[in-house]
C-alpha cells in the first residue's frame, strides 16, 4: 500500500500547483502511470479519496491514465508495442526475441494536468 | 480552469535521494538498500557481514520496521553502528527517513552504510533511498518464482542474495530457475547462493562488497 505516500505526494503538489496559478478549487486532476510501474489505480484512487476528506479538494476527480509499453528490442532495436506488456516474454514482431529489451515507455508516473477554479 | 504541470509525483523523495547519495560520495560511503520479503535473512546477513569484515570496514545499519528495536539491537550486538526506524505500519524506507535517520553516524569514518528496509518485495523499490545499489534478498523456501512474480525489484537491483541454501534438500527450489528469471531481468546480475547459518557462499558476497567499496573510494 505505498499509494498511500504516493497519494499524499500528490496533494502537495496539487497544493502548491492550485497556489501558484491563484486557484482555490480543483475539479479534476489526471495521473498518468506506466503500466509496468508497481502502482494499483484504485488503490491510488482510494487514498486520495482517504487523504482529502473534509478538505478544499474532496470534490475532485482523480482521473488515471495509463501509458502503454513500448520497448526497442534488445536483438534488432527496432522499436513495438507488446501485446501482453510482461517483462518476461514480449515477443519481438521482427525478430522473435522474447525478452531483454529496453523499455521506452510504460515506467511513468506523475501529474499532467488540472482543471480548477 | 485548466493547468497543464507534468510533475514526476515522487519528485520530492527523489531529490532528497539525489541529495543524500552526493553527501554519501563525497565522504565515499558505499550505499547498499536490502530488500527482501520479510523473513528471507536480511538481519543475518548483515549480523554475518558485519561480524566477518569488521576488520576491514567500519559500518552503519539503518534498520526499517513497522514496530520493534530487535533488528537494530541484533546488529548492534555485533559492534556496528545501528539506527532503527519504525515507520508505524508504513510499508516502506524512504530518503527523508534516511536523512533523519544518518544524523546519527559519522559519514567521513563511514565505509558502508547498509540500509535494511522494511520486509516487502513491492513498495520499497519505487522510493529511492539514496543508495548507490539495491540488492535483492530472496531465500529458498519462499520459492524459486519470485523474480517472475516480483520482476521491478530484480530489475531494478544491482546483486541478488539467494539465501537459506542449507535448507535446499528439503524444499523444492530449483536454483536454476530464480537464476535464469533474475538474468532475464537483469543480465550481468551477480548471484550468491548463501547460507547464513552455515557461512556458505558468503565469500562471493564479500568479495563483491570489498570490489564495490574500492570502486566507491576511487571515484
Amino acid at each position: 500500500m505505498h499509494e498511500m505516500a504516493i497519494a499524499s505526494s500528490l496533494i502537495e503538489i496539487i497544493q502548491e500547483e492550485l497556489a501558484k496559478h491563484g486557484a482555490t478549487k480543483l475539479v479534476s486532476a489526471r495521473v498518468c502511470h506506466g503500466k509496468l510501474t508497481n502502482i494499483v489505480p484504485d488503490a491510488l484512487q482510494f487514498a486520495f479519496e482517504v487523504q482529502t476528506q473534509e478538505t478544499p479538494l474532496a470534490t475532485a476527480t482523480l482521473e488515471m491514465m495509463e501509458i502503454p509499453v513500448t520497448v526497442a528490442c534488445g536483438g534488432c532495436g527496432k522499436e513495438f508495442t507488446p501485446e501482453t506488456p510482461d517483462l518476461f516474454y514480449m515477443p519481438c514482431p521482427h525478430c522473435g526475441r522474447e525478452f531483454a529489451h529496453e523499455v521506452l515507455t510504460g515506467k511513468e508516473l506523475y501529474l499532467d494536468h488540472l482543471e480548477a477554479e | 480552469m485548466d493547468i497543464p504541470v507534468v510533475r514526476n509525483i515522487l519528485e520530492a523523495n527523489e531529490k532528497m535521494a539525489d541529495q543524500l547519495r552526493e553527501l554519501f560520495s563525497r565522504h565515499a560511503v558505499l550505499v547498499l538498500n536490502l530488500i527482501s520479503s520479510p523473513g528471507a535473512g536480511k538481519t543475518s546477513l548483515l549480523e554475518r557481514t558485519l561480524a566477518d569484515l569488521k576488520n576491514e570496514f567500519s559500518m552503519a545499519v539503518v534498520e526499517g520496521d513497522c514496530q520493534t528495536d530487535n533488528d537494530a539491537r541484533r546488529v548492534a550486538a555485533t559492534g556496528a553502528k545501528a539506527v532503527q526506524v519504525n515507520t508505524d505500519g508504513g510499508c516502506h524506507l524512504n530518503s527523508s527517513m534516511i536523512q533523519a535517520a544518518i544524523q546519527n553516524f559519522d559519514l567521513a569514518a563511514t565505509d558502508i552504510l547498509f540500509v535494511e528496509n522494511v520486509g516487502n518485495l513491492v513498495c520499497p523499490v519505487e522510493f529511492d533511498c539514496g543508495e548507490d545499489f539495491k540488492i535483492a534478498l530472496l531465500s529458498v523456501p519462499e520459492g524459486d518464482d519470485k523474480p517472475e512474480k516480483y520482476p521491478v525489484l530484480f530489475e531494478k537491483s544491482s546483486a541478488m542474495v539467494l539465501n537459506k541454501s542449507d535448507l535446499l534438500p528439503y524444499v523444492d527450489f530449483d536454483v536454476d530457475r530464480a537464476k535464469k528469471f533474475a538474468t532475464h531481468l537483469n543480465k550481468d546480475m551477480p548471484i550468491f547462493l548463501t547460507s547464513c547459518r552455515t557461512g556458505e557462499g558468503l565469500e562471493g558476497w564479500y568479495d563483491w562488497l570489498r570490489a564495490a567499496v574500492r570502486a566507491k573510494k576511487s571515484r
